[in-house]
Order: C-alpha cells, then sequence, then structure tokens
C-alpha cells in the first residue's frame, strides 16, 4: 500500500512540476501584460509536435528535445511580434477570441502537416527502465523529468526575484511608462517573457510527449489545469504557480489513484464505480472553488 | 442637541505600507455643512471612499443615523440614505442627462424593483417627471435631451449633483464639485449648494477656501491621514496647526 | 455608451423574417431540398443559444466560458427525461431550462464574485467541472453521451418530423427574441446596461449590482437550456462534447461575428458560422484554419461583427 502511495505521490510531484512548467509561462503572460492567453496549450501541443519530429528526425529524443524547444522559441517570437502585441492594449474579450481563433488554426495545421494519427516520442534508451529507490521501483525517465521540474523552479526563482531582468520585468508590469522613461525596453522585455513562455510551453510538452500521446487537441486539456493552477496560485505570482501547480498535480494524482478504492470501501459497490471517476476529476475543480471561497485571489496574490 | 448623522470613529487604513488614515474621528451634525479640506494628498478622497463603502478600513467603524454601516456594502449604504459625487466627472456620458438622472430615480427603494422584464421604461412618466425636477434643482432643466458628454464641465458637475440628490439621500458627501470650473460656474455652485443644504445634510470636500469658508458651519482639516483640528471656520483659519500644514497655501 | 435601441426597420425586418421562416418547410419540399430543413433548424438552436449568451456577454458585460455547461445540461436534462419515460415537451423542457438556469444561478453565485481575468477562467472551470461530471456518470452514458429512443412531443404533437420540429425551434427562438426586445427596454435591461457600463456609478446609485448580473447569468442560462434541450430532440443525442469550454468559444465566435449587444447579434452569427462552416466544408477539410483567421481578422479588424458593418447601433 505504502509503494503505491509512494508511486503515486511521485507521478503526482512529476505531474505537477510539468504543470507549473505551462502555469509559470502562463501566469507571466497575464500577471505583466495582463494578457489572457487561450492558445497556450496549443503552444504545448506545437512543441510537443516540434519535439516528436526533430526526435524522429535526428533519432534521438535529447537532440529532438532541444531542438523542438529552440522552434518553439522561434514561434512564440514571430506570435509575439505579429499577433500578441496588438492585444496587449485590448479588453479581454478580443484576447479570448483573437486566441481562441489561434486554438482553432493550431489544431487544425497541425492535423493538416502530421496527420490525424499521433506522433510517436520514445524516451531516451538510457532512461527506459525502471530505478531501484528504496524497495520499490520507479520509472528512470519520470525521475529526470522531476529533475528537469526542480531546475527550472530554481532558474525562474533565481531569475525573477533575484535577478536584474526580473527586477525589470516586475517594473514593466506595475509602470510600463516609468520604466521605458528609465531607458528599459519594455516592448523586448514582454517579447522575451512571451517567447520564454512559449520555451517553457515545448520542453514540457516534449518531456512529457513519452508519457502521453503526441496528438491534436492534447493543449486544451491541460490548459484548464494550468488556468485552475494559477487561480489558486495567484495571478502574476511564480511562486503560486509552483505552490498550486504541486497541489493540483499531487492532488489529481492521489485523488484518482485512491478515491475509487476510498469509496468502495464505504459505499455499495455500483454507487463506488460511479462516484469514484466523477469525483476524482472534479476534485481539483472542488479544491479551487473551496480556496476561492477563502482568498478570492488566490493563495499569493500579486494585483492589487 | 441633534444625534451626529455621520460618526467616524477611528478610522484607520494601510496601502502598501503607507497609513493614508489615521486614527480619524470625525462627526458631522444633521443639517449642517461639513467642510473637509487639506493639502494634496492628505487622504480626503480616500476618506469619502470609506464612508461611501467603495473602500473597507483596516480599523474603526462608521455610524450612519445611528447605524453601524462598516460592513455594508456601497448600494446599501445608499439605501440608507447616503449619496456621493466624484472628483473627477463620473456620469454616464453617452446617455442624455434626463436618462442620467432617471436612472438614479429608478435605482431608488422607493420607486418599485428594478426587476421588471416587459413593461419599457418610457412609459414612466412619473419617473422621467421626477427626473425632470431634479435637474429644475440643479439649473439643467433645459438641457434634459443633451448627451451628458456634450455638457460644459460645469453643467456635467451639476449633473452628478442632480444624480446624487435624486437618490433623496440624507447625507450628500460632496467631493470637489467645484474641480475643473471656472469662477462663473463656481459661483452658481456655490449657489447651489447653499440651497441644498437647507434640506440636506452636506460633508464637503473642496480645495477652493472662499467657497468653504463661506459654505460650511464647521471645517476639519486632514493632513497625511491624521485630522489636525475641527472647529468653526474662525477657530481653524487661526489654528497654528493648520497654518503650519498648509505652509504658504492662502487661507 | 447609449441604451440599445433598434433600428427603424429592425421591426419590419424580422416580421418579414419571421414570414420567411413560417413559409421555409413548404418551400424547402417544393424544391426537393427536405434536408435543409434539419439544417435550418440547427441554425435556429444555435441562434438561440448564441442569443442567450448575448444576454449575458453583450448587455450584461459577462465574459462568461461557462456557457456550454448550461447548454449541455439542458440537452441531458431532455435526453434523461425521454429515458425517465417523460416525452411531452411541455413538461421536460421547462425541467430542462429550470436545471440548467438552477446550475447558472449556483456557478454565477460563486464566479460573480470575481472580476475580469479571474471571472474569466472560472466560467472556463465551472463549464470543465460539469463536463467531467457527465462524462463520468455511465448511467448517463459516459464517453458516448446518452442517447434519445425518440423525439418528444409538444402538447401532444409529435416532433419526430423534421418541419414539426423546425416549428418548435421558431417558436421558441420567437418567444425569446421577443422577450429579448421587451427586456432590453425595460428596467431590468436598462439596469443591465447601464452596470456593464459603469459598475461603480451604478452601486453609488443604490443599485444592488451583483444581484442583477447574477439574474441575467441565470436567465441567459436558463435560455441556453432551452436551445440544448432542442438540440437533444433534434439529433437525438445528449452529447459530452456540448459542455465543453471549446462549445462556449463557439457561441463566443458567433456573437462576436453577429455584433455583442445587438439584439439580434447571436441569430446572425450563428448563421453565418453555420453557413460558413456549411460552404467551407465542401471546399476543405480543414476549414478551421478558414475560421481562426477570419476570426482573427473580425477581432483585429471589425470588433464590433457584421452588425456592426450595417450601423444597426443609433444613439
Amino acid at each position: 500500500m505504502t509503494q503505491l502511495l509512494l508511486e503515486q505521490a511521485l507521478n503526482g510531484l512529476q505531474f505537477g512540476l510539468m504543470l507549473f512548467l505551462l502555469a509559470a509561462g502562463l501566469t507571466l503572460v497575464f500577471g505583466i501584460m495582463d494578457c489572457i492567453n487561450l492558445a497556450h496549450g496549443s503552444l504545448y501541443m506545437v512543441g510537443a509536435y516540434f519535439v516528436a519530429a526533430a526526435a524522429q528526425a535526428a533519432d534521438s529524443f535529447w537532440i529532438g528535445l532541444g531542438a523542438g524547444v529552440a522552434a518553439a522559441a522561434v514561434l512564440g517570437l514571430l506570435l509575439e511580434v505579429a499577433l500578441f502585441r496588438r492585444l496587449y492594449q485590448r479588453d479581454h474579450l478580443s484576447q479570448v477570441l483573437a486566441t481562441f481563433a489561434l486554438i482553432l488554426i493550431a489544431n487544425e495545421a497541425v492535423r493538416l502537416i502530421w496527420g490525424p494519427a499521433p506522433l510517436m516520442l520514445n524516451p531516451p534508451e538510457s532512461l527506459a527502465g525502471p530505478v531501484e529507490i528504496g524497495n520499490f521501483f520507479y520509472p528512470a525517465y519520470r525521475l529526470v523529468i522531476i529533475a528537469f521540474g526542480v531546475a527550472v523552479a530554481a532558474l525562474l526563482y533565481l531569475l525573477v526575484a533575484k535577478s536584474r531582468v526580473g527586477m525589470w520585468v516586475r517594473a514593466g508590469a506595475a509602470n510600463r511608462e516609468m520604466t521605458e522613461a528609465l531607458g528599459i525596453n519594455v516592448r523586448a522585455l514582454f517579447t522575451a517573457v512571451f517567447v520564454f513562455g512559449a520555451a517553457l510551453c515545448a520542453l514540457a510538452g516534449g518531456l512529457l510527449g513519452p508519457l502521453l500521446a503526441v496528438q491534436v487537441g492534447m493543449g486544451e486539456s491541460v490548459l484548464i489545469l494550468a488556468f485552475v493552477v494559477i487561480i489558486i496560485g495567484g495571478i502574476g505570482s511564480i511562486r503560486g504557480a509552483l505552490v498550486g501547480s504541486l497541489i493540483v498535480g499531487t492532488v489529481d494524482t492521489l485523488g484518482r489513484a485512491l478515491l475509487p478504492t476510498l469509496l468502495r470501501a464505504i459505499l455499495p459497490a455500483d454507487a463506488a464505480s460511479t462516484l469514484g471517476p466523477a469525483l476524482a476529476s472534479i476534485l481539483i475543480y472542488l479544491l479551487m472553488a473551496g480556496i476561492l471561497f477563502f482568498k478570492p485571489q488566490g493563495l499569493f496574490p500579486s494585483r492589487a | 442637541m441633534a444625534e451626529a448623522l455621520l460618526e467616524v470613529r477611528r478610522l484607520a487604513r494601510r496601502f502598501a505600507a503607507v497609513d493614508v488614515l489615521k486614527d480619524v474621528n470625525l462627526a458631522v451634525e444633521s443639517g449642517e455643512v461639513h467642510g473637509l479640506i487639506g493639502p494634496n494628498g492628505a487622504g480626503k478622497t480616500t476618506f469619502i471612499h470609506h464612508v461611501s463603502g467603495a473602500l473597507r478600513p483596516d480599523s474603526g467603524s462608521v455610524h450612519f443615523a445611528g447605524r453601524d454601516v462598516t460592513r455594508l456594502a456601497m448600494h446599501q449604504r445608499v439605501a440608507a440614505g447616503m449619496a456621493r459625487s466624484w472628483q473627477i466627472t463620473n456620469v454616464f456620458r453617452g446617455l442624455s442627462a434626463l436618462d442620467n438622472v432617471a436612472l438614479a430615480v429608478q435605482g431608488r427603494a422607493d420607486s418599485g424593483s428594478s426587476f421588471r422584464f416587459w413593461r419599457p421604461v418610457k412609459g414612466e412618466a412619473a419617473m422621467f417627471d421626477a427626473a425632470q425636477g431634479y435637474l429644475e434643482q440643479v439649473g439643467l432643466q433645459g438641457k434634459a435631451d443633451a448627451v451628458a458628454g456634450n455638457l460644459s464641465h460645469g453643467e456635467q458637475r451639476a449633473l452628478e449633483l442632480a444624480m446624487a440628490l435624486a437618490t433623496k439621500p440624507q447625507l450628500l458627501l460632496l467631493d470637489e464639485p467645484m474641480a475643473g470650473t471656472g469662477p462663473e460656474e463656481s459661483a452658481r455652485m456655490v449657489e447651489l449648494i447653499e440651497h441644498l443644504a437647507r434640506h440636506v445634510t452636506i460633508l464637503l470636500v473642496e480645495h477652493d477656501m472662499d467657497a468653504v469658508f463661506r459654505l460650511a458651519d464647521r471645517i476639519s482639516v486632514l493632513v497625511n491621514g491624521e485630522l489636525v483640528c475641527t472647529g468653526t471656520p474662525e477657530e481653524v483659519m487661526n489654528d497654528a496647526g493648520v497654518r503650519r500644514a498648509y505652509l504658504g497655501d492662502h487661507l | 455608451m447609449a441604451f440599445y435601441r433598434p433600428a427603424a426597420w429592425q421591426k419590419p425586418l424580422s416580421l418579414a423574417l419571421l414570414c420567411a421562416l413560417l413559409a421555409l418547410p413548404t418551400g424547402l419540399e417544393a424544391l426537393g431540398q427536405e434536408f435543409y430543413i434539419g439544417f435550418a433548424t440547427r441554425v435556429l438552436i444555435f441562434a438561440l443559444a448564441a442569443t442567450s449568451l448575448n444576454l449575458v456577454l453583450g448587455f450584461g458585460g459577462m465574459v462568461s466560458l461557462g456557457h456550454a455547461a448550461f447548454f449541455g445540461t439542458g440537452a441531458y436534462v431532455a435526453a434523461i427525461c425521454e429515458q425517465a419515460g417523460i416525452a411531452e415537451a411541455l413538461l421536460a423542457f421547462p425541467l430542462a431550462m429550470a436545471a440548467a438556469g438552477l446550475l447558472a444561478l449556483a456557478v454565477g453565485a460563486i464566479s460573480l464574485r470575481t472580476r475580469g481575468v479571474y471571472f474569466i477562467m472560472i466560467t472556463l472551470a465551472f463549464a470543465q467541472m460539469a463536463y467531467y461530471l457527465f462524462v463520468s456518470a455511465r448511467a448517463w452514458g459516459g464517453d458516448d453521451g446518452l442517447s434519445l429512443s425518440r423525439r418528444m412531443t409538444l402538447a401532444g404533437f409529435s416532433l419526430a418530423s423534421d418541419t414539426a420540429l423546425f416549428f418548435a425551434a421558431l417558436a421558441a427562438l420567437t418567444a425569446t427574441m421577443l422577450l429579448f426586445g421587451r427586456l432590453a427596454d425595460a428596467r431590468f435591461g436598462r439596469a443591465l446596461q447601464a452596470i456593464r457600463e459603469n459598475e461603480t456609478r451604478m452601486e453609488a446609485l443604490g443599485y444592488p449590482v451583483f444581484r442583477y448580473r447574477l439574474v441575467a447569468f441565470a436567465l441567459g442560462g436558463a435560455l441556453a437550456g432551452l436551445a440544448g434541450a432542442l438540440l437533444a430532440n433534434q439529433t437525438g443525442l445528449a452529447s459530452p462534447g456540448l459542455l465543453q469550454w471549446t462549445q462556449s468559444g463557439t457561441l463566443l465566435v458567433m456573437v462576436i461575428i453577429g455584433g455583442v449587444g445587438y439584439l439580434y447579434g447571436g441569430v446572425v452569427g450563428a448563421v453565418v458560422l453555420l453557413m460558413l462552416e456549411e460552404t467551407l466544408v465542401g471546399f476543405t477539410e480543414h476549414w478551421h484554419i478558414v475560421l481562426g483567421l477570419l476570426l482573427l481578422g473580425v477581432v483585429l479588424f471589425a470588433p464590433r461583427g457584421v452588425a456592426a458593418l450595417f450601423g444597426k447601433r443609433h444613439g
């Protein structure tokens, strides 16, 4: 039992950290540029496709990952310059619609280029097997994902809290004119934030590719989770995104694994088999509603 | 002696490590015109926000007509008899002056419910007649159909006043009604406020010292979030602390 | 901002349109194009759904990404009713509306305490929650959805024929447009528009803003539920896909294309989008790209929608 618990806990941690990669970029764009980006999930999807395609072409996971993330960064740059730049000053409804349009285009474009069937993305050979932890086995690849997640979290912390660039970004978000008057190129800064977010999406997509399927529409379901994360964590807060992702990741994973079993112990089998999966899938939404009841701006609100 | 209509006790509020209001005690007697003055940034508008319910204090309380209204939402305070005007004109610029005031009349509790889905508002002669009446009170009777955004600045300030009056308040919170008006419009506004003061208690925030000293029965002085002095205009004019605070501003 | 005032020619145009629609089934039959009666019904149903969103978004100013939840709930409740033996629409449809409306009331009560970006995302999250609830319920068909064994009856008349269902949908849409038109000019509509324009000002005039928004939100939800019930009858299936947030997006697109805040915005948008879909599908299976580009164009260059291009707004 403890083995199952430990395994699921690690899965939750891994899932949570990957969610963090998505949520971090999303919350930065929201918090700093005040722009809703429904197409964030599409960046994740396209990033995964880039990685898978590159990995197949180069016959190497790591090269594929690097090339895919780089390509996604370039795409992010193009998108920011061509479209998002115009959306920062627009109302939220326009942002919702424009980015929704991007989802339509992205899903269809991917289908056009790579066809409707999912792409294969295999983990690197060296990490394909399990690793022994204490007295149970855990996939090595998943441990590597956790490592990546922790590394990015540390990097982001250093960047946002400790570096000069982070300070500029926060200043630009608080008062654009003032920051520009100080000689900082806020426009370039915003582009950099967006591109960084896109790269993080691609990284998450590429890393999760071997575990989940690289297919059309994979972005929509994960986008919702990212939204739930930043609602819980507070818009604009990296710390909130991290805490939120870990909460959502663990609650969702453990919930799905344990809730059906738990319910079967207290309810008749019939009710438990219907209620179990239903409750497990809406668990994080209930959690979100609960947190919002006490803290309507999330756990770490960074905006006034 | 009349009970204080508005009583603010020990109101305090911090914004991001700055005490914008510190332990403010203020009472407005029923029927008086109470002026609130102070240098720029003293916290006068913030104070009005706390009285009207737009903001909640960190500590302290607001009492109105004997009730503790600190926890009440803005619209509930309005229903209780509080109305305000804004420093920066806040009317519906695209609507006619009449429509603006009609909205205020419609919102009143004694006008009946606004959860009516079928009867066109156009047919409610009584409501529009009442609205016209308030426009007359502020001298805008000829401008009923004018689009609010096209009115002169002074006329818009008067419109704001009409909207506040239409809610039939016991207490009127006026936030710099003379802001941005020229001498002619200012004079008219002063006359108007004098006229209104006969029926309504007024808390008047203003920078125009001549107006305040002419209109106010008592004056409170707010400096850096603290209430420095309360008294008749003569008392305030002679107060050393007040003079220091204004440092060269005419008094 | 001005209070919505219909163009002078709106009344005669809508009357003419109604007459044309009443004659449509006969006309299509005469031309041997009975298939299009079903298509026209679909357009009417989505026009109703989009109009219900227009109430919330266009008049209420609330950008809700959760409207699909109410649309889908209506469909499911209709299917559940039929499964339970309630085959009379005069019973099942109000039930569907009540369920959708109550759900909207609950969602709105929580979501409307938030603002801006938070509101948009929370409505989205709630829609997903409804989706997962319905999809996980094996008793209600799970992934495949819940099918209706046959169409319902309306006051005893069977809706099995496409023509009958067409008229039922037309009746629903006509009633809704009538209500919508009256509502816009009534006290509630004026208050709602004014709140959309300047919420603080209205609060300062004594209006309990939250309550107004909540009523509009719930009403919009109930009407979406009606559309859902009609759709379930038409397709014979309550599909979980109806509840997905992407469906909310589609409804939003219709309202935008048609014109936010214009009385017929939802109707125009539904017509444009569905006809576009119908024509583009013939050219390419990747017509979503064209739609996406069109939408981008509208957002960037014609943000007031198609109706605005015809200058319908006055004052």
